[in-house]
């Protein structure tokens, strides 16, 4: 199975504030993240706000460099601008907010043609037929080829975005939340297309979500975050058949369910995310978790291989007990 | 005697493009401590209904009902003045967005205080302190300090808490919820949720949760109205709803939920789209989407009969 | 899929022009704009003399409805025995020529460097907008006083001193205008594509700015009339023979008891031309603005 995508140590972090009497902040969106694309296989990140989640799929989509770790794309690291810009075209993005990532003042031909024209690809007559048969790809028709975006519904929006990632024939897809702003129907639509586009073009998916019914349906591998760092990361099946981590399964046990049977004992839910700018020392999550101890709040846990997962907690052993 | 009863609720709005119908005859029930779920996806004109319960809904809409009373009292045919004393006191609401819901230029103790004075609730000496207390059985920590917070120093969830210590400040009967967890992460939703529930518990409270997410229905309602484009199509109670759901839009809709993919790979999906203004069907306004419409379903629309708007209801030998 | 009676959905123009209907006002700024340009073009037809023809024996005829006036001068003559309708139709020709030059010139340049500001962020950003701060520290129309004062008088000069006084309006509507979109999705996609900063400036991020800056334009037109008719009120502008209206209204003061129509007429033409420009921008900011949507 081929690697497309290998992210060693990444780190982003933002400086913030300060002036001429303040101290400058850090926020340490992403602190310290690995993993690895498959061809064909969608790794998902799930996690709620705050998490990192975005930053980190604004750095693997080449659009912000990382302040620390390397990045490989098809065993190649990305070093410097230059190879930003070269290796930017074959990972490409599909934003959240349909209606804000496609331009308002663009027709749909325009928006899907933009990416060839900008990189200088095919005649004009190629790049509107390559256009057009994307569209039909993506369940467009073609009498919607000079509309605007304001025109169309969400989902269909969502189909132009996800037709114009890739335009450029791009082998990793990152997918910054596709479905979370669309109705349940529609979502199943959304969804089956992205899977139907998978498997004809071999595309790997880092999938980011926080909805974790999606993730489990289209998902392979899931990565847990939490303040900028990974707590537990596996294969599907095994995540959701037995977490590990306290906050994963806080995570799962706090998602509502419609099977009465998959809802998980009650667990109380206490507190809310430390302030970014003002990590705590130790375990991030040692404040709201159940079986914190005195070793949490002291040192940071670094993620371990523990029942098939990679998990970052000290109580692993306590908490199985 | 019901809490809260409409029937025939009916919001037009007049558009560029015609009248358009966002609320078309409507019933409504909630009695005393009764959680009432409404769900639906957007155009399904689940909000617009209880904004016009509300008396939320202003020009160009145009709202009428049969009746829409509360209590007993009938809310039409109060003057502004008079209805002005019900909302917000007796009956409340809970906002989706609670970054835009609260005043950023005023501190959130000052804004719980606005619907205390406004519905003479509490005399003035006694306001801080009901303030403080109301925050407290939200689950702010430290109030007499956070009082003086404003909006934008607290998150999302601590805004939404807010938002409800002001819909619960003058004890209502009824409290309506618009999407209230909709903006909020999963594990601040359940503890909104926990909230919003024990404080219905305790108070005896009708709860109004409009709500597109089947999870939360499934684990907080007592009874289901489904809405699909400005019509109810289901009304069940909860655990009726979800395992034999009689509507064929209630059945498509859980089916193509990801939960119930079973590992199957592809989701099933309800073809087409919601009708908007310029493409509601004749007959049934499902009908375009539905796998098992007759000729009947496409001529005439069906009226509700037992809770369901269908001509060939599920589970009674018809359709899938 | 069975859809009836579906209504075609009507064209953008078509509901932008509805929106802007609504605006009584509006439709009689553009009325009368309409007018205005219609006369400024067919100025050599409708003139009945040359504007700057002097007829010695008929100095100060009053109008057509007082005792004493000609048909020759439907509108009388001024002080050295010109038609005061053919200037007054050159004039607006004039206006029209100023206002659109200025505010032009204003908005391309204005919006470069807004668009600039937006992009370059850091020392690029605070110097041009610190530039822009110190051009609206002083008073529009001094301003535009001392920049002819040191280029001399005459009306190019003045009309250039009117595009630096309206400069930073447009250099901040743009400025603000470009900053938000740049946060937008659909700016990081095309930035992903490849897209390099000029075709993001004015390709993709320009296009959706554009509704304020319409609205500017349109006041700007009115704005840049009303400067220049200052300007050459005070000297600055137009130098006489030229039929602007402003400079015709310099020296005329003296008239007022005797012939008020020397003072008036021109002050009336700039009255309205003012007026119909600026319900036109209040038309087209209510139309464009998205808020008042219903």
């Amino acid at each position: 199975m081929t690697v497309l995508m290998q992210a060693k140590g990444i780190r982003r972090h933002y400086p913030v504030g300060g002036g001429l009497f303040a101290a400058k902040g850090l926020v340490k969106a992403v602190d310290g993240v690995d993993f690895t694309l498959l061809e064909g296989e969608t790794l998902a990140i799930v996690g709620e706000s705050g998490c990192g989640k975005s930053t980190l799929a604004r750095v693997a989509t080449l659009i912000e460099p990382p302040t620390d770790g390397e990045l490989l794309i098809d065993g190649k690291v990305v070093a410097n601008d230059a190879a930003r810009r070269n290796l930017r075209l074959s990972v490409q993005m599909v934003f959240q907010n349909p209606f804000g990532s496609l331009n308002p003042r663009k027709t749909v031909g325009r928006i899907l043609q933009e990416p060839l024209e900008i990189n200088h690809r095919g005649t004009a007559a190629e790049r509107e037929q390559a256009a057009r048969a994307m569209m039909d790809k993506v369940g467009l028709r073609q009498d919607q080829f000079g509309r605007y975006p304001h025109m169309f519904s969400g989902g269909q929006r969502q189909r132009i975005a996800i037709a114009r990632a890739l335009m450029l024939n791009p082998r990793i897809v990152v997918a910054d939340e596709p479905v979370s702003a669309l109705d349940v129907s529609i979502q199943a639509q959304v969804l089956n297309l992205m899977m139907d586009l998978q498997e004809e073009l071999k595309l790997a998916y880092l999938f980011i979500s926080h909805d974790l019914s999606v993730v489990r349906h289209i998902a392979r591998e899931v990565m847990v975050m939490y303040c900028g760092r990974p707590v537990e990361h596996g294969p599907k099946d095994s995540i959701f058949a037995t977490p590990r981590h306290p906050y994963t399964r806080m995570l799962l046990a706090a998602t509502p369910s419609i099977d009465p049977t998959r809802r998980k004992q009650a667990v109380t839910i206490k507190g809310e995310l430390p302030s970014p700018l003002n990590p705590p020392p130790g375990c991030a999550f040692a404040s709201r978790c159940p079986y914190a101890a005195a070793r949490c709040t002291a040192e940071r846990p670094e993620p371990r291989a523990f029942a098939g997962h990679l998990v970052a907690c000290h109580e692993l052993e306590r908490i199985e007990a | 005697m019901a809490l809260l009863e409409i029937r025939n609720l009916v919001v037009e709005f007049g558009t560029a493009r015609g009248r358009f119908r966002a609320v078309d005859g409507v019933d409504v029930t909630v009695d005393e401590g009764e959680i009432l779920c409404v769900v639906g996806e957007s155009g399904s004109g689940k909000s617009v209904s209880m904004l016009a319960a509300m008396g939320l809904i202003g020009w160009p809409g145009r709202v009428t009902a049969d009746v829409m009373r509360f209590g007993g009292i009938d809310l039409q045919g109060l003057s502004a003045r008079d209805r002005r004393k019900v909302v917000g006191k007796d009956m409340a609401m809970v906002f989706q967005e609670p970054m835009t819901s609260l005043n950023p230029c005023y501190p959130v103790g000052w804004q719980i205080g606005e619907a205390l004075r406004a519905h003479h609730a509490v005399p003035k000496p006694k306001i801080r302190d009901r303030v403080v207390e109301l925050l407290d059985q939200v689950g702010i920590p430290d109030p007499g300090r956070r009082m003086n917070a404003f909006p934008h120093q607290m998150s999302g969830g601590m805004n939404q808490r807010v938002m409800i210590a002001m819909a619960i400040s003058c004890n209502p009967r009824l409290l309506i919820a618009d999407e209230p967890t909709t903006a909020l992460d999963v594990t601040i939703q359940k503890q909104i949720l926990d909230l919003l529930i024990g404080l219905q518990a305790e108070h005896r409270m009708g709860l109004v949760l409009i709500t597109h997410d089947m999870g939360v229905v499934a684990e907080t309602a007592h009874r289901v109205q489904v809405m699909y484009a400005g019509q109810m199509v289901e009304q069940q109670s909860t655990d009726a709803l979800f395992s034999a759901p009689r509507h064929p839009y209630t059945a498509a809709l859980l089916d193509a939920l990801p939960e119930r993919a079973h590992g199957r790979s592809r989701l099933p999906t309800i073809p087409g789209v919601v009708p908007g203004i310029d493409d509601r069907p004749a007959g049934c306004l499902f009908n375009p989407r539905c796998s098992a419409a007759t000729d009947l379903c496409r001529t005439t629309a069906p009226e509700v009969r037992d809770g369901i708007r269908c001509h060939f209801p599920l589970g009674q030998g018809h359709g899938a | 899929m069975s859809a009836t009676q579906a209504a075609p959905m009507p064209g953008r123009l078509a509901l932008f022009w509805r929106s802007f209907a609504e605006n009584r006002g509006a439709v009689v700024g553009l009325a009368l704009m309409c007018i205005l340009i219609t006369v400024s073009a067919l100025a050599d037809v409708l003139a009945l003399h040359s504007p700057v023809e002097q007829f010695r024996e008929h100095f100060l005829i009053p109008p057509i409805w007082q005792e004493g006036g000609l048909w020759d001068y439907p509108l009388g003559t001024d002080d050295v025995g010109r038609d005061m309708l053919s200037r007054l139709i050159y004039g607006a020709r004039l206006s029209i020529i100023i206002g659109f030059s200025v505010a032009s010139l204003a908005l391309i340049t204005g919006t470069t460097l807004g668009l600039t500001a937006a992009f370059a962020g850091g020392v690029v950003d605070i110097f041009i907008m610190r530039l822009m701060d110190i051009l609206l520290v002083f008073p529009s129309l001094l301003l535009a006083i001392v920049i002819v004062a040191i280029l001399g008088p005459g009306l190019f000069n003045a009309m250039l001193a009117v595009v630096v006084v309206t400069l930073p309006g447009y250099t901040r509507l743009a400025r603000a205008s470009a900053l938000a979109e740049l946060a937008r999705d659909y700016v990081t996609a095309s930035r992903s594509a490849g897209a390099r900063t000029f075709r993001l400036m004015f390709d993709t991020v320009l296009p959706n700015c554009l509704a304020p800056l319409i609205v500017q334009v349109s006041l700007g037109f009115a704005v840049a009339i009303l400067d220049a008719a200052a300007l050459g009120f005070l000297g600055l502008g137009a130098q006489p023979p030229t039929p602007e209206w402003g400079t015709m209204l310099s020296g005329a003061l003296q008239f007022y008891q005797r012939a008020w129509w020397v003072l008036a007429l021109p002050g009336l033409a700039i009255l309205f031309t003012v007026l119909a420009f600026n319900l036109v921008g209040d038309g087209l900011r209510d139309a464009l603005d998205p808020k008042l949507k219903r």
